[in-house]
């Protein structure tokens, strides 16, 4: 075996074009610093790999196991705040680690849960209790004010090694400054390989092939003596634990948390879903490629269109059409476009193609 | 010699109809026990009763002096009840080798390994191997199980439960369906599972000739009800069988 197959665990793209788009971003990410110097650049960046985190793990409960929840961004918004709250209490790595730790425990507690309601429930009322889940972690994020901040959330400061006033290195390299952002930048780059890496283990472990036979044949599985119960319980916590570090990194990026960064309905739908679905779903590298693509559409859609409609401007009705106003009606539609031609998402029709 | 499977006054409602009514019978290993009766006596809910796929009305079941009626499906799979279903139930797809690599995994009880490739784990593969050979499938182990024929996935249905390496085999009219020339293969391998000697087996069976070739003993179930249980050749004499069996023939 390769080790290439090692670090991919044996799961290669199985399509030229895809292979080339994952490297493509690979290396885009790897290097974004020096290829997209700024402050905006950088955040963009981190954006996406944290979304690429999250994504997958969303797939994981979604597209590899078959249970539809909308509480992920529950757990993306207990980690942000597990972060955000131990930080805003002490600035130190001591609290990091113990924000996370308690986030991870929380969300543990919260995924195991519902992992039991999935058994006892019928598929559409359990995605209805998750939302309920998520309704109401908003709800105490945004009226807890002392705790959280309230619907203004929390600004921070984080330690000195991760501040823009930090320089790693007192001469610019490649003519960027290495300063703390871009220190925090490598952190949330690694860790993001490091759990996409992880993931795509567990998908291709003899547990992963579990939950594929469950998804596949829930009956015939429990009749091999499979328990349901543990398996899809241990892949919503296994999700819920990745998206609860993702929230950590946003946290530490954005030196910020409140129930509209981490938590909201936009983040779980425009974010997530939306990603995983496009992407296609039970791949993992799908989510990765609906993460790159949503987040840059997300940032780039708007001035896209901007400049779209200025170019247009004589033209009768088309710039008010494509106003920049409009950019998530175009996503809107991006979005059922793709749905639409591409059920498997752009993953599947890439492996169809070959 | 002890049983190793007993039901007692095992009983299912379905409304107001009694679809197993209080049958009480052991079944000793080594011995193959036919299962006969007409068309929706209650044959395959009797089995559902007995892998846990049903939940009884009232009665118990038994199964190496343990009391399994109150336990899951794949409780009763891990103590070694083993299961081949009258409507083929596959992952149709993944691969014919993943799917017995699936049943094989499963006694190996690597089912919780997180951080391991699943293609690293060679023995399991090599043992799915093994029993894909038995049924003749070896060289369809690369296909969907939905790309296989009738026959063929009647025959992977088998596998799946040979890979478990259960202490009893319950077989559900393994060879419904199946072409003339495919059946021998499926009998031969039945009859190999009973040379073991120490395996015990049910089969519920329509064709009356493979049951004669079979059996040690035969039971009849007629609504619900067991009517008769003995030597082959005494309860297919019994005017009861005669009768249950008048044009159910298939
Ligand atoms: N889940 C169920 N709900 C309601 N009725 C059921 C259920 N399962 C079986 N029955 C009824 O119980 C009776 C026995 O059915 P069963 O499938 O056990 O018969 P069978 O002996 O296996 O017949 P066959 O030879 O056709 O396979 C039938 O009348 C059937 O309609
Ligand atoms: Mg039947």
């Amino acid at each position: 075996m390769s080790p290439l197959d090692h670090i991919l665990s044996g799961d290669r793209p199985r399509s030229r074009i895809l292979a080339l788009l994952l490297i493509a971003a690979f290396v885009a990410l790897a290097f974004a610093p020096f290829l997209f110097p700024g402050t905006k650049a950088l955040g963009v960046a981190s954006r996406i790999c944290i979304f690429i985190v999250l994504a997958a793990s969303y797939d994981i409960v979604l597209g590899y196991t078959g249970i539809v929840s909308f509480a992920h961004a529950m757990f993306f918004g207990i980690g942000a705040y597990g972060v955000a709250i131990a930080l805003n209490w002490d600035t130190s790595w001591g609290a990091i680690a113990l924000g996370l730790l308690v986030a991870i425990i929380v969300s543990t507690l919260l995924a195991a849960a519902i992992g039991l309601l999935s058994l006892r429930l019928r598929a559409l009322f359990f995605s209805m209790v998750t939302l309920a889940f998520a309704s109401f972690a908003l709800i105490l994020a945004s009226q807890l004010r002392d705790i959280t901040g309230g619907e203004d959330g929390l600004t921070f400061s984080v330690p000195h090694l991760l501040t823009p006033a930090f320089r790693l290195l007192s001469q610019p390299f490649l003519g960027v400054r290495i300063d703390g952002r871009v220190v925090t930048y490598y952190l949330v780059f690694t860790t993001a390989t490091l759990l996409f890496l992880l993931m795509l283990r567990i998908v291709n472990s003899p547990f992963g092939r579990v939950l594929q036979a469950i998804r596949e044949n829930e009956f015939r599985a429990e009749a091999l003596g499979y328990s349901i119960l543990l398996h899809r319980t241990l892949a919503g916590v296994i999700g819920a634990v990745m998206a609860t570090l993702a929230g950590g990194m946003l946290a530490l990026v954005l030196r910020y948390n409140g129930p509209a960064a981490s938590m909201s309905f936009e983040i779980m739908v425009d974010g997530i879903l939306l990603m995983t679905v496009i992407g296609g779903m039970g791949t993992l590298y799908g989510p990765m490629l609906g993460a790159v693509l949503i987040v840059l559409a997300q940032y780039e859609l708007q001035p896209g269109l901007a400049a779209l409609s200025a170019l247009v401007q004589n033209v009768p009705v088309l710039p008010r059409l494509i106003n920049p106003d409009r950019w998530l009606l175009w996503l809107g539609v991006l979005f059922v476009v793709i749905v639409y031609f591409f059920p498997n998402g752009l993953v599947g029709r890439l492996r169809k193609r070959g | 010699m002890s049983c190793l499977l007993e039901t007692r006054d095992l009983t299912i409602r379905f409304g107001g109809q009694v679809a197993v009514n209080a049958v009480t019978c052991a079944f000793q290993p080594g011995t193959l026990t036919a299962i006969v009766g007409p068309n929706g006596a209650g044959k395959t809910t009797y089995f559902n009763l007995i892998s846990g796929q049903l939940a009884a009305t009232s009665g118990s079941v038994w199964f190496g002096g343990e009391n399994v009626t109150g336990l899951g499906v794949h409780q009763r799979a891990r103590r070694g009840i083993g299961r081949a279903f009258q409507l083929t139930n596959l992952f149709p797809h993944l691969s014919v080798l993943e799917n017995v690599r699936l049943a094989v995994q499963a006694r190996s009880r690597a089912g919780v390994d997180l951080f391991s490739m699943a293609t690293s784990h060679r023995n399991l593969i090599e043992q799915a191997m093994a029993y894909l050979e038995r049924v003749a499938l070896a060289a369809k182990s690369h296909l969907p199980a939905a790309a296989l024929s009738h026959g063929d996935q009647r025959k992977l249905e088998v596998a799946l439960m040979l890979a478990l390496e259960p202490d009893i085999f319950m077989f559900d009219e393994p060879t419904a369906g199946m072409s003339v020339d495919e059946v021998p293969v499926l009998l031969d391998l039945i009859e190999a599972i009973k040379r073991q000697g120490d395996k015990t087996i049910l089969l519920v069976e329509h064709k009356m000739d493979v049951v004669r070739r079979l059996a040690d003993r035969i039971i009849v179930l007629h609504n619900g009800t067991l009517v008769a249980d003995g030597d082959p050749a005494e309860v297919v004499a019994l005017p009861v069988v005669q009768e249950a069996y008048l044009g159910v023939r298939r």
